[in-house]
Parts: C-alpha cells; structure tokens; sequence
C-alpha cells in the first residue's frame, strides 16, 4: 500500500540544540513515527509546547506548531481544539512545566475530558535553567546542580492525572522510542484527554536517573549478579486496568487500587505502559454538541460570518425582541 | 437641579432581597408609556444584606447619565432612608415602611462606623438615640414630603387572597415600593402590571402574585390620599415602536455575535461575568445566509441556519486570554471579558499574542484598584496600565467606548482591527458602562462591515505550493502586515513562538532578523494611523467660540453630554473632545483641537491619566482637571456644579468629586 505521507514529511530542516543524548530526541522520534504511522496530515496537527527543552519540540515537527507560554501550552491548545474539534490537538510540556507552573492547567484540563493528548517530558529537572529540582524530584535527591538535597516531595503523575479525571493515562520511557510511539498512538486514538508521562535521563544536569540507572546500574540480581533493568512493561505482566459502565463499583475499586500500587512503584521496579484507561465519560466535545447540536459538523473555526458584501450574517433579531418594550 | 431635564427615582434596600428586579419593573413601565431611561446600580461585594441602591433618571427625551439626587425615594429597608434622606430634590418624597419609624441606627450593623458618627454629628445626638423619626424629620425640613407605607397591610391583603404565608410575601417588598412610586405619579395599574409580566416573563405565578401586590399598594395609595399629594405626574407618550432595555454587559455581547465572534472565555469576575453568561443563554445563533452563496455551509449540512459561540469558562485568567488566543489561531473570532485583576493575570497571554501578532479581543471593564480595590464600584484607573501591559514593546489598539450604545459599534470595529492589523485590541470599559441600563431606539446590525484582513485560503496557498513556495507567516511586508493562515488549513503548516522569530516562526536571536521583526510590528502602529479614520478615533463635539473645552474619554460621556446641553441652556458654550482610540493615539487631531486652547480634562481617577497621556504625546497640558476616585461614577449634578466653578473663574486648576453614598 502506498503511503500518503512518508516519515520525513513529518521533519523540519530547524537546527536541533538540545544537548547530545538527550531524551528529547528519543521523544521527538516517537512523535514523528507516532504520526507517520497513523498517517495523519500535518495540516491537520496541532502541537503546543510551554517553555524549556521541551518547549522547542513543535519546531522540530512539520505541523502546526506552537510554541507557548511557560506553563500555559495546554489552554492554548484546548482553546485551538474546542474551535476545531476535527483537529488533532497534542500538548508537549515539561515536568516543571506542566507540573509546577501550569499545574493548574493540568488539573482542569483532566476535569474536562477535551479529546487532546499531553505528553510530559519529565526529567526530574528544569534543564534551560541549569538544573534546578522540578517537581518529579524525589525528596532528599541532589542532582547534579542542586547545592543542597532536594527538599520537596514529588509529585506523581500518574497518579495526579488519575485524580483530576484524565481518561487515558500511561508512562513511557524516552529511550524505548518504539514503545512510546505506540503510547502515542493509543492516545491520540483515544477519545477524551490522555496524558503520557515520558521518562527521560537528563544526560546533563540529571546525574543520579540516568539511562545507565534506567538500564539498571547497581540494581544486581543476587543470583546472578547481572543487572536487571529497572524498568519494565505492564502489558508483560498482564496489567490492563480498562473501566467500563458495565463494572461494578467493586470491580472499579479494585482495578483503581492496582493502578495505584503500580503507579506508586519505583526504584528497583519502575513500569511503563498504559495504567489507566476509562471509557464511562463522554468527551467535552459530545457535551457541547449536546447542546450545540451542529456543534462538530460546524464548529467556531469553520463558521462563515459575513456574506459576500462583507456585512455581519448574524441576526440578532429574536435577542433584540426579547430586551425590547 | 432645576436645571437638569426629567426626574430622578431611588430604589434601595438589602443586597440580594430585589433591588434589580425593582428597578427593572420600574424602568419597563417608564418604557412602556414611552419614556426614555437612564439607570445606575450600586451594589457591595456581597451576596446578601448590603445596602444596594439603583438611581433611574427619566425623560421624554433621552438622558445619558444620572443624578445623585432623587425626587422619589423608594424604600423598603430602613438604611437606605438613613443613607440617602438628604439627597432629594425639592419636593421630593420619600416612600418608606411606616414599621420602621422607630428602629434605631446603632441597629444597623451595616452602616459604617464612619457614616454613623457623620450621622451623630449633623444631628447633634448621640448614635444610640437617633431614629429614622430623626431622619424623617431631618429630611421634612428640607421640604422633603413623606410617604409612609403601611407593607404589611398591603401584604396581609395579598396573603388572604392567594394563602400565601407572610414570610414568602415580603419577597414583593420591592415591587410595593416600584409600585407605591408609580401611584404617586399617576401611572396607571394596568401599565404596571403589564410591565411585571414583561420582566418575570413566563413564570406565571410569580407574575399573578406581584399584579396583586401592586393592585393593593395602588388601593392603599389612593386611600391615603398620596396621589394628590404630589406633584409629578407621568402621562403616556406618542413613542413609535419599541425601546431597547439594554445594559452594557448586554450590547457588548450583541456586539460579539455581531462581529462574528465564536468563541468566548472567561473566569468569573465582577463586572465582566455577565456578559459571557449572556453569551452562554444565547449560544446558538441565528443565521441569515443565502445558501447557495455558501457552499461550506451546505457541505456541513448546518442545521436550522444556525451558528454557535463556544463559552468556555477556565481555571484562572491566564487560561482564559490563552485559550482565547489558541481558538484565534484557527482563525475563529475569539475573546475574552475581565477586570483589573483579571487583567493584571492576563498580561503574558497578551504579550505572547503581541509578539504572534495573533488577532484576540479582551474587553476590559475597568473598577476600583488596585488589586482586588473595589470589585463592585467603579473606576477609569486602568488606561494607563491596558496600553503599556507587558513586557518589552508590541502594538496593540485600546478602544474606550464613552457609553452602552457606543460599546456594541466598538466591539465590532474592535474585531475588525484585531483582524486587520493582526494584533491584540483591548476593548476599555466600566462598571459604569457594564451596569447600567439605558433605553435606545435600536442597534444597527449592518452599519460596520467584516473586515478579516489579509488571509490565504487553501486555494492559494495549493497554488503557491504548487509553484513550490513555502508558507511564511511572519513573511516581511511592505506594510508590515504578513498573510494569516487559519491553523488547520490545508497546504500549509506554520509556526509560532514567545520568542523572537523569523519569517517561519523558529526561534532566532539573529541581531538584524530581530530588529527587522520589531519595526514591522511596530510599524504597524503607524498604518494604524494612517488606516483608521480619524472618525473612529475620536469624537469631536465642536462650538463656534467655546467658553470651555471638555476632554475625556470613555464612560463620562453621557454625563458630558448632558452637562454641555444644560449649560447651553444658560448660554455657555462648550465643546467636548472625546477620545475613543486612547492607543494608538491621535495626538496630531488632539493637538488641533487643543492648541492654545484652555481645556478641562475629566476623568474617573486619581491621577488625570488622559491628561498625562495627551502631555506626554503632544506637550499639552490641561488648565483644569476635575477626578473622582471614590469608586462612585461622576454624576450629573456634582459636574454641573464643578464645570459652572471653572466657567466662573472660581475653580482650583484640581477639583476633587465626592458624591455617592
């Protein structure tokens, strides 16, 4: 079958400067794959990034991109998204971005259910800055840059997204690019918000997580005294947490609960892959077409305004009756 | 005040017990029989039990403004008599529940400590003695009557009638003081009662339940003689058709469906919620195209001829200017409302769409600041702030409408430039703007056209790839101005970024790239210049040999207005510049009319900030200002007396306004 769109019509001639063996990359790879192989047009993606590393990954993609405010990519991209909901909206932020500054973004975004993807760039640290603790470093850390250790907690993603109500939730690992690019897809495919938390050694300022930890530095088995890798795959262990209208209450408690052992995992173990998936709510946009009932067919974005004269086709009459005495 | 056309009426009580719906019965009638309205809310932050006040002033000819003064005063609770018995007009009256003669002012825990020993002291009685008898009476020596009202017989009758219980019915205290206003002058019951249906629409018990409460405030009136009593009567007028009953919340909104404006965001804050909640009520728009003239709209299969505005409420300002700049970037009209602090949030979102030249209309009603300042009064203290909001340099277009009517054509125009220019435009109103109501003969729907300015299509931008060019959408003009592409469109992909840019819009640091990007979009603030006619810039209300030139801008327009027709009636000629662009701008037309002239400058704040701006742009400096800065709107009647000391040659080059309670 001939492809309509190839991988490199997904790539940009922008100079790339994030530093060598960044994470980034392996995410950026992901994407494009992510993209290509849903055959998506790039005139129909939009991308919005905050401020950091991060941030300049829409230069990188032929797409719509746009690159934002510190902490405010996802408004802007739920505002591109609810003026056109036949576009492919996805949001890259980073953790400090996403999570510190814009964390009241993320926590609203998750209430809505728009039918967006985020996707976190969590490294532990904001980079462009030079290394300060974001806020996925765990308490008691000291990276590289830090003068002292760490002196707050960490916040999880995942669970923080399961609470604010986002309906696809997983992790993924920047350096398996071929499982994140399937993350990816799952995600945009899926219908409501998803949010994907993608681990990424910051090879410059992260010196304690990094993708020689991931692959499991220290982490000895005692039998055999190899390695074992510390992260792993959820879908190889038979996890698959999908919650339907036909479950019962228990059965929800109990795949909630599983999620969030698995969610709370780390150090020796750390998964990735899908850990939350929810399929009761419908999305902001079936919502709106509820009360708008041409709402997709004939959304913000596409609607005509003035006639071929020029003049406004809006008529206010019944409005204008109704404050009239 | 004998001097100032028509009649002025005061309705007050505790906030959340009817004010508004008072008012709004009581201006419906005066529509009705063909009056023409003006009206003025007061309200506390709060959500029940303040003092809440709403001024109507009316005429048989329009009226722009009110008057801090009253020839009836409608009361139903006891403080509004203690506030305001001193503000009535000769033969004035005041209308009050006769149960409350005796209630003590120390029993009013929601008058200030300040007004109460203000109070003490203009009667020379201590705070614990003093009665609304004493009030009563301070105000009948002025030659105010008094009207006692017997509520509770009135509402007793009512009860018997419907069963209803006492509790319930003193809901209607309000309509009994409207009503007991309207017997006064001699409004018919009829008119009055129609006017009820009108404001409480379909919800028919409610309707029958305050026709009958009017039907006996009107018995007790007419047995007690009041009707004879008082000298102002109304009588129905010729009126062709209907008056719109409009508040400025209301015409902005009008203004946005008008515009084409399809997607609004907000966060909740006074006074600027209600308009997105209009919005939301009428989120389905109706439609009137010709079909076949609009092939997109068939290929959609567009229901019923309608369209629709998304009202996305968000999390916080800096959500709501960001996710109204990110729907701009699909080429929707997009806006968002707000106040000061709102505002003060929402400055990155607006230097972001400054520096992407994203085309987003944020109105801006202005109240008391700084920070949270006076959420509910209001002010004109942030001109300065809206036109150097941000960090670094970038164009923008600050529009101030002077009144309700003015604010829907601005809203329109504001769009218009937005898309034109490819920049943010700030709509700058107020309270004082947002609140009131006025009666207008109608809102012209085709006076101003859609102007969307320079957009690709997907046809030429096939055509231009096909001659293998590439989408630019910071591509340097000659004016300045680069084609905009609707983000989703087909045929192209572009990029934007809070950094400094290049053509494409990747990030650059690059010195020439950088200044080349600066004076294009600051250059446009000179097409601006050249563009717009100077018509909608300003608006100069000239005399042949003026004794005074008024300047000012945004809501005390109406206020200038009818203060330049009563002075004209004592033969003083004034003339008014008012300007409407207060960014950029127009300082040559200024100049022109303000050279060698002596000027009076009005405004709402503290520090005559028009009058900075005009000094700092064309050297100018004003021979009198006159600002108020108690989060009270200059009235009528305290300007006539201000604006009559400058003609006088008695006026300090400061005057400082007071009034308002």
């Amino acid at each position: 079958m001939e492809l309509r769109f190839k991988l490199t019509d997904y790539r940009t001639a922008v100079h790339n400067n994030w530093c060598p063996g960044c994470g980034d990359f392996g995410i950026l790879s992901a994407l494009q794959q992510a993209l290509y192989e849903l055959q998506l047009d790039p005139s129909n993606v939009l991308l919005f990034s905050g401020i950091g590393c991060s941030g300049k990954t829409p230069h990188y993609v032929n797409a719509y991109g746009f690159h934002t405010l510190h902490g405010r990519a996802l408004p802007y991209a739920i505002g591109a998204k609810l003026a056109r909901p036949d576009l492919e909206v996805i949001a890259l932020v980073g953790d400090g971005d996403g999570l510190g500054i814009g964390a009241g973004h993320f926590v609203n975004a998750g209430r809505r259910n728009i039918d967006f993807t985020v996707i976190i760039f969590d490294n532990e640290v904001y980079g462009l800055t030079k290394g300060q603790a974001s806020p996925t470093l765990k308490l008691g850390m000291q990276t590289k840059s830090l003068p002292k250790p760490n002196i707050s907690q960490a916040v999880n993603p995942i669970l923080l997204a399961y609470a604010c109500g986002y309906t696809f939730i997983a992790r993924g690992y920047a350096y398996d690019t071929n499982h994140l690019k399937e993350l990816i897809k799952q995600a945009i495919l899926h219908k409501g918000s998803a949010v994907i938390d993608v681990i990424q050694p910051c090879p410059t300022y992260n010196d304690i997580h990094t993708k020689d930890w991931f692959a499991g530095k220290g982490n000895i088995d005692p039998k055999t005294g190899k390695e074992i890798p510390r992260i792993y795959k959820l879908e190889s262990t038979g996890y698959n947490c999908v919650i339907t209208n036909e479950m019962s209450e228990e059965e929800i408690s109990r795949k909630v609960a599983e999620m969030i052992v698995k969610a709370n995992e780390w150090g020796d173990r750390i998964p990735i892959g899908v850990f939350y998936r929810d399929l009761r709510y419908d999305t902001y946009e079936d919502r709106l077409e509820k009360r708008i009932p041409n709402y997709k067919v004939y959304p913000p974005g596409k609607q005509l305004i003035a006639n071929k004269e020029g003049y406004p086709i809006t008529d206010i009459s019944k409005i204008l009756e109704k404050l009239s005495i | 005040m004998n001097n100032i056309r028509g009649y002025s009426w005061l309705i007050g009580g505790a906030q959340g017990t009817g004010i508004e719906r008072g008012a709004s019965i009581f201006t419906s009638a005066l529509a009705l029989w063909g009056y023409r309205v003006f009206g003025k809310r007061e309200y506390y932050s709060n959500i029940m039990g303040e003092h809440s006040y709403y001024y109507v002033r009316f005429d048989e000819k329009p009226v722009r403004s009110h008057i801090e003064r009253y020839h009836i005063l409608a009361a139903y609770d006891v403080e509004t008599v203690f506030r305001h018995n001193l503000e009535g007009l000769e033969g004035s009256a005041i209308i009050f529940n006769q149960l409350h003669r005796n209630t003590k002012l120390s029993t009013i825990h929601t008058i200030e400590e300040r007004l109460a020993h203000d109070i003490s002291a203009r009667l020379k009685k201590p705070i614990n003695d003093i009665t609304l008898q004493d009030i009563l009476d301070e105000a009948e020596s002025l030659g105010i009557k008094i009207f006692p009202i017997d509520y509770n017989e009135i509402l007793s009758k009512v009860s018997a009638k419907t069963k209803e219980p006492m509790v319930v019915l003193t809901r209607t205290n309000n309509v009994i003081a409207v009503s007991a206003s309207l017997a006064l002058m001699g409004y018919s019951l009829e008119s009055l009662q129609d006017a009820i249906a009108y404001v409480f629409e379909k919800r028919k018990k409610v309707v029958e339940l305050n026709m009958l409460v009017a039907e006996a405030t009107y018995e007790q009136v007419k047995s007690k003689g009041y009707d004879n009593s008082f000298n102002i009567k109304l009588r129905k007028l010729n009126k062709n058709g209907k008056f719109l009953l409009v508040n400025g919340n209301q015409t902005v909104a009008l203004g946005k469906l008008v515009a084409g404006c399809r997607f609004q965001t907000y966060y909740p804050i006074t006074p600027a919620s209600d308009e997105s909640f209009f919005l939301e009520d009428n989120e389905i728009i109706d439609l009137q195209p010709t079909l076949d003239e609009y092939p997109l709209i068939q290929e959609s299969k567009i229901l019923d001829n309608s369209g629709s505005i998304v009202v996305f409420q968000t999390e916080d300002e800096i959500a709501a200017i960001t996710a109204a700049t990110g729907a701009a970037l699909t080429g929707v009209r997009s806006s968002t409302s707000t106040s000061g602090p709102g505002l003060s949030l929402m400055v990155e979102g607006l230097g972001w769409a400054g520096i992407n030249e994203v085309p987003v209309v944020i109105v801006h009603y202005q109240r008391g600041g700084p920070s949270t300042g006076l959420p509910t009064r209001t002010e004109q203290g942030d001109l300065r702030f809206v036109i150097h909001a941000g960090h670094g340099e970038f164009p923008r277009i600050v529009l101030a409408s002077g009144d309700i009517e003015e604010a829907f054509y601005d809203t329109i125009r504001a769009f218009n430039y937005a898309e034109r220019y490819q920049l943010p435009v700030i709509l700058l109103l107020d309270k004082y703007i947002a609140n009131s109501v006025v009666t207008l003969d109608g809102l012209d729907t085709k006076r101003i056209k859609i102007d969307r300015g320079f957009v690709m299509t997907e046809k030429e931008l096939l055509r231009s790839k096909e001659i293998g060019e590439q989408y630019k959408r910071f591509k340097f003009t000659e004016t300045g101005i680069s084609p905009r592409v609707f983000a989703g469109t087909k045929y192209a992909v572009y990029w934007a970024t809070g950094d400094e840019h290049d053509e494409l819009g990747h990030i650059t640091e690059d010195p020439v790239i950088r200044q080349k990007m600066m004076e294009k979009r600051m250059g446009k603030l000179s097409l601006i210049e050249k563009e717009i006619p100077i018509e909608e810039r300003a608006s100069y209300f000239k005399v042949d040999k003026p004794n005074l030139t008024i300047v000012s801008w945004g809501s005390t327009k109406g206020t200038i207005i009818d203060l330049m027709e009563v002075l004209d009636n004592e033969g003083y000629k004034i003339e008014f510049l008012q300007v409407r662009m207060v960014h950029p701008l127009p300082a040559s037309f200024i100049n022109s009319v303000l050279a060698n002239k002596n000027w009076l400058v009005i405004e709402n704040n503290y520090s005559a900030q028009l009058a900075g701006l005009i000094a700092e742009k064309t050297g100018l400096f004003p021979r009198y200002q006159i600002v108020k800065y108690n989060g009270r709107q200059i009235s009528l009647d305290e300007l006539y007396i201000a604006v009559k000391r400058v003609l006088e040659g008695k006026a300090p080059e400061r005057q400082v306004l007071e009034g308002g309670a």
